[in-house]
């Protein structure tokens, strides 16, 4: 993996809400094809990094580098305008804790929307892309329906193939499994696996510890809006330094892990 | 006393007066939605110069009474050369009026549809006009209702006021009965009948609307 060439290059990154520091530098290179999940504690920056990355959120410092790509700032280094933004803000996919499905779109709809407005694909060929995406999350029973009558665990992955719906460089996925029912966690975590298997980039932070500890290439951890510790699964789990994530690995339930 | 004669002889007469203030008020009324619907937008565009613009037409409309505003269009607009009618003075100044608070509503309205939702358009690439337009309008145009019924009641009986320029509405109707007949008390009672018939109708019609569009 660590022969693959950099694809998102985030340096010094900083974020502060008022008084309090919410990223206090982050550095982190994340290679094409890697799947990188960063855990920590609630409060320790992980969704705000996520965010802070395509520029849902603006950082107040730092540079996010995703390809050929500065993050937020035009070929000639000036702030992005609207338009510019919008184009490298989908080069990201961006999975939600909470789905955020648009409520009054079926699930092609909600899939074929961003083909179609934003990638200006005719009805027919957007529609075309977001059953194949669907079809590959193993939602093709449920096309028509919209996301009220579908389980949590369906939802999110809709949520997944819209994301893959314009075909990103890079997959973002903050707590996906966190608003589901424990019995509808496995199916999406199903899927996302599948996606690290065929080699999507992707970046997620959660709480399920066998994710991360199984699929993961790599583990962050952060700790007070900075990167702790990071490294294999197995060293980061079986092997911590850093007392605070020693503490935090002993605070989870130990069949999390 | 109550002279029941002076009532079954205004009743028929008055249904000219209920008609144009029926027309009246659609007319505005549709106007008004459209001036409305486009300011409320405009103030949600992001750009700056057009959100000061609406922010400075509400405040305006907000800040004085109708009756002087239907007192600027009638007697103003001609100064600057623009001649309209007694009746579309009257339409425009009502347009004008619940467009502005109409803006409102649809601001509102949109601005209450979840953050996830911009946050999630926005994820897939869109720019805030089309947000604003594939995401968060559709999902605002129920809640909206309620309020905007309550706009076009308002419309409705402020178009008496139009009886202040000559535009022979309902009330103006009445009171050209009332100038010959001098009976005040029965003709604004019949008078506030037929409005409230009218409004009786316009509030079943948005309940039905209401029930019409989808809730997901």
């Amino acid at each position: 993996m660590v022969t693959a060439p950099v694809l998102l290059s985030v340096r010094n990154l900083t974020k502060q809400y008022g008084d309090r520091i919410v990223l206090g530098g982050i550095d982190i290179d994340v290679h094409q094809g890697e799947t990188v999940t960063i855990i920590g504690a609630s409060g320790s920056g992980k969704t705000t990094l996520l965010r802070c990355l395509n520029w849902l959120e603006r950082p107040e410092h730092g540079d996010v580098h995703l390809g050929g790509e500065n993050i937020g700032h035009a070929k000639d280094g000036r702030a992005a305008n609207e338009g510019e933004l919008a184009r490298q803000r989908r080069l990201f996919g961006f999975v939600f804790q909470r789905f955020n499905l648009f409520p009054h779109l079926t699930a092609t709809e909600n899939v074929a929307l961003g083909p179609r407005r934003v990638l200006g694909m005719s009805r027919g060929e957007a529609e075309a892309r977001a059953i194949k995406q669907l079809t590959r999350v193993r939602l093709a029973e449920h096309l028509n329906k919209r996301p009220s009558q579908l389980s949590g665990g369906q939802q999110q992955r809709v949520a997944i193939a819209r994301a893959l719906a314009m075909e990103p460089s890079i997959i973002l996925f903050d707590e996906p499994t966190s608003a589901l029912d424990p019995e509808l966690v496995q199916e999406v975590l199903d899927a996302m696996r599948g996606l690290a298997a065929e080699g999507m980039t992707m970046v997620v932070v959660t709480h399920e510890m066998r994710f991360a500890r199984g699929v993961a290439d790599r583990v962050v951890f952060m700790a007070d809006g900075k990167i702790v510790e990071e490294g294999p699964p197995d060293v980061v789990f079986n092997a911590p330094r850093d007392p605070r994530l020693q503490r935090f690995l002993r605070h989870l339930e130990p069949s999390l892990t | 006393m109550f002279d029941w004669s002076v009532v079954a002889y205004a009743a028929p007469l008055l249904a000219h007066g209920v008609v144009m203030t029926l027309q009246i008020s659609i007319v505005a009324g549709i106007l008004g939605l459209t001036i409305g619907l486009l300011a409320g937008l405009a103030s949600l565009s992001g750009i700056r110069v057009v959100e000061l613009l609406v922010r400075g037409y509400v405040d305006f409309i907000r800040g004085t009474p109708l009756l002087i505003q239907i007192f600027l269009v009638f007697f103003a607009l001609p100064v600057v050369g623009l001649r309209l009618s007694e009746y579309w003075a009257g339409v425009v100044a009502l347009a004008l009026n619940s467009g502005a608070y109409i803006a409102e509503v649809v601001r509102g309205s949109v601005g209450s549809v979840e953050k996830g939702q911009s946050e999630a358009a926005l994820s897939i690439g869109m720019v805030r006009r089309q947000v604003l337009w594939w995401v968060l309008m559709p999902q605002a145009w129920r809640p909206m209702v309620p309020s905007l019924t309550n706009d076009l009641i308002t419309l409705t009986k402020n178009s008496s006021l139009l009886s202040v320029i000559s535009v022979y509405e309902l009330t103006r109707a009445g009171q050209a009965i009332i100038s010959t007949h001098f009976a005040p008390f029965e003709i604004y009672l019949l008078l506030a009948l037929y409005y409230y018939l009218l409004i009786a109708v316009l509030t079943w019609v948005s309940r039905r609307l209401e029930r019409s569009l989808p809730t997901w």
